[in-house]
């Protein structure tokens, strides 16, 4: 027979096992339902299908695009190759202006139009999304 | 232009004390002489002193805005009011690696002083280990990040700081949340000493609990203020957004805490000693890749002051040369010294401190994985996504009401065996919690049967560690106000959640809005000038639904250098609820965009990590009045 010792241990090391094994396959399992897919708009406009997750959009808020009413603001983000019209009905961080980079999380209505959930604050006056510098690096 | 070149040579005068601690604490380790050459206090010391005239003629440079240092130059402008000037010495990259650096020789020197108790090689191995990460840190900021460039010709004016940053909670915000940081760093060092001389036991324990106390506390803290920043500046409404850089301080704090608990094992009984090992070494490592996270640009926020490659790739050597060798350390000299194992019993303090255990390390498998996944599928692939709240709310909240109960139950077990008494006094709180669980929930429209758990687990624990510390006259008082605390955390946040409502709209001066009985008026705007901004201040009256006015200033702030447009919301803050409104001017000068939230015991969540944190100092003081 083996000690007590040697038994306990053996015991520890298997609860161990299937409690990692267990909280893995828990978070890989919900980190597939929540991840959120950030895009630029011409990403978006060669999608082959639409689906209803909530997605990302990044790029800049076009020149002259802004548009504003009591429960509404409308704008157009670009990413200088393609755009998307968004509208929006929440609070704005303070760096949102024209000519500056944004994100946008919400949903696509269809490959123009994006309805957005939020506006996401980037505490950086000379941010620009990935995307974006790409796109003009690539001029 | 003179404390540039004194703060730079100190910093090499301190790299090279550095190497005599090196040299004269190798020649003393193998000195039969039971006390440490004095030569390693004196020159310990003198290390710190010329980090801190280092750190000194920095601040001096700051106020006296010398724009000849690059630093300066960067991160301040002449306008800026002094508390700010001071503040921006550690509100970049380089002044706050100094600082980093300042605490690590503050507390290598602090502890030569307080451990003269304990054995001399261990002392002298764990100073050894300490000085090899000053040295990386000496290395990375006169070879990357060196704050006192000279620039030439001198400019007349500063680029200014982030007036986000300008902020009483973020002045004293990375200080705090550095001595928790560096704290464990001592605890690393020194654990790796008492491995390397199979020193891990009870006397070790009771030596390592204050520093693991010490930088708990801080880090609990640190934490809190950046919190509190985020939940009045970033104009959300909430104090935690999950953010990655959010949790690469929530990171190390669990495996402290976790470490924190089996230290208490450890000192009554020689158990799961290379449990403590690991617990120490990952929490340090966890403290640097957080810095590594943020210093390295790869994360894109507020903390990131500049994206330069070569600090990144500098501090991820630097770090797999720390975790190789700990880690070497840790298996060519670590031998199993569990004396005690043959009388382990099932339900007895150990093992529920076994339990707590598993969930922290439950929890820190969550926020590591959400935090470093989308680091690495944008690294492997081009694909670009992020984790938002609901992950982390979806695998935490589940495993809160089990971890709460835990928390109230095995307080009251004993060490080695235990039996649960006072059987009906568990029975009757809680039925009492469940009651008024209930009796709450009812009458709200939420998903009863997750909230009903979750909040009488968290009722549970209340009650339970309220008597504690009332009705039975506990011994035990910090452990019991820590506790307490952490039920209040818990409740404060659920009905938080639960409670908060929130109001967006876009408004004209002069209009009303209404909403269920409520309305908010505009009334009218004001325009104010400082020296460093101008500032357009709203005024709002609010009526609630049962008639009470109050009135809100949100303001809006153009700051000059940096020219950046900020909101600052106006809080009032009760006891029951915080009043909260920000507004913003998104174009032209017609229409607002305000965001009016009311959140229920807001105040609450800060008393009671103050509380928990009271808890902790508490522990740290109470051996000294026991005596």
């Amino acid at each position: 027979m083996y000690g007590k010792k040697v038994k306990l241990r053996f015991l520890f090391l298997v609860l161990i096992l299937l409690s990692v094994i267990l909280s893995v396959f828990l978070i890989l399992q919900s980190l597939k339902n929540n991840v959120i897919y950030f895009q630029s708009p011409s990403e978006i406009k060669s999608l082959i299908e639409l689906n209803k997750k909530k997605l990302r959009v990044g790029g800049m808020v076009k020149e002259k695009s802004i548009f504003i009413n009591s429960n509404e603001i409308n704008f157009i983000i670009t990413d200088f190759k393609n755009e998307i019209n968004v509208t929006y009905s929440g609070a704005v961080p303070n760096l949102f202006a024209e000519g500056k980079g944004v994100v946008a999380e919400g949903f696509l209505k269809d490959r123009n139009y994006f309805s957005a959930t939020k506006i996401l604050a980037k505490h950086d006056e000379n941010y620009m999304p990935p995307e974006v510098k790409e796109a003009i690096g690539d001029k | 232009m003179l404390a540039n070149q004194i703060g730079y040579y100190s910093l090499i005068i301190g790299l090279f004390f550095s190497f005599f601690l090196f040299v004269v604490s190798i020649k003393d380790f193998n000195n039969l002489n039971k006390k440490i050459n004095q030569n390693v206090f004196i020159l310990s010391f003198l290390q710190l002193m010329f980090v801190v005239i280092s750190f000194l003629s920095l601040i001096l440079s700051f106020i006296n805005s010398d724009f000849s240092n690059e630093t300066v130059f960067n991160n301040s402008h002449t306008t800026k009011p002094l508390f700010y000037k001071v503040s921006g010495t550690w509100g970049n990259h380089e002044g706050s690696l100094l600082l980093w650096l300042l605490v690590l020789t503050l507390f290598i020197f602090l502890f030569l002083i307080k451990s003269r108790a304990q054995p001399k090689k261990y002392r002298i191995l764990t100073v050894l280990f300490q000085q090899i990460i000053i040295t990386g840190f000496f290395l990375f900021v006169l070879m990357t990040s060196n704050p006192f460039n000279y620039l030439f010709p001198i400019p007349q004016e500063g680029l200014g700081l982030n007036p986000i940053l300008q902020d009483p909670a973020l002045a004293i915000h990375p200080p705090i949340l550095y001595l928790g940081y560096v704290g464990s760093s001592i605890i690393f060092s020194a654990s790796l000493a008492a491995v390397t001389q199979n020193y891990i036991s009870k006397e070790w324990s009771q030596h390592i609990k204050k520093w693991v106390l010490i930088s708990w506390i801080f880090l609990s803290i640190g934490i809190m203020l950046g919190s509190i920043w985020a939940y009045y500046e970033l104009g959300w409404g909430g104090f935690w957004f999950w953010d990655p850089v959010e949790n690469v301080s929530l990171m190390p704090w669990l495996t402290l805490t976790a470490l924190l608990h089996c230290i208490l094992v450890l000192e009554r009984r020689t158990l799961l000693t290379s449990w403590v090992v690991i617990l120490s070494i990952t929490t340090f490592t966890l403290s640097m890749c957080g810095t590594f996270l943020v210093r390295s640009g790869i994360l894109n926020s507020v903390h990131t002051f500049a994206n330069d490659p070569a600090r990144g790739i500098f501090i991820l050597v630097f770090l797999f040369v720390l975790i190789f060798l700990s880690l070497g350390i840790f298996f060519i000299f670590h031998k199993e010294n569990n004396k005690d194992l043959n009388s382990f019993f099932w339900l007895s303090k150990e093992t529920s401190i076994l339990v707590n255990n598993w969930f922290m390390m439950y929890f820190l498998s969550v926020v590591l994985i959400g935090t470093v996944y989308p680091i690495f599928l944008d690294v492997l692939s081009t694909e670009k996504i992020s984790v938002g709240p609901p992950f982390y709310h979806k695998l935490i909240a589940p495993f809160l009401a089990p971890f709460l109960l835990f928390m109230a139950f095995g307080p009251k077990l004993k060490w080695i065996k235990s039996k649960i008494e006072n059987k009906n006094s568990i029975i009757v709180l809680f039925v009492i919690s469940i009651v008024l669980t209930f009796g709450i929930i009812k009458n709200l429209s939420v998903n009863v049967l997750f909230y009903t758990v979750l909040i009488t687990a968290a009722f549970f624990l209340f009650f339970t560690t309220l008597k504690e510390l009332f009705v039975k006259k506990s011994n035990n008082i910090s452990q019991g106000i820590a506790h307490f605390g952490f039920s209040l955390f818990i409740l404060s946040i659920l009905f938080n959640s639960i409670l908060s409502s929130e109001i967006i709209t876009n408004i004209k001066i002069g209009e009303k809005y209404n909403y269920n009985k409520s309305e908010i008026f505009f009334e009218k705007i004001e325009k104010k000038k400082e020296s460093n901004y101008s500032s357009i201040i709203g005024y709002f009256k609010i009526t609630d639904k049962n008639g009470k006015v109050t009135q809100l200033k949100p303001e809006m702030r153009a700051y000059n250098q940096p020219i950046i447009v900020t909101s600052e919301a106006d809080i009032k803050t009760t006891l029951l609820e915080d009043k909260f409104l920000v507004m913003n001017l998104v174009k032209g000068d017609e229409y607002f965009n305000i965001r009016y939230q009311v959140k229920p015991f807001m105040l609450w969540i800060w008393i009671s990590v103050l509380l928990i944190s009271l808890g902790g100092s508490m522990s740290l003081f109470k051996k000294k009045y026991e005596k």
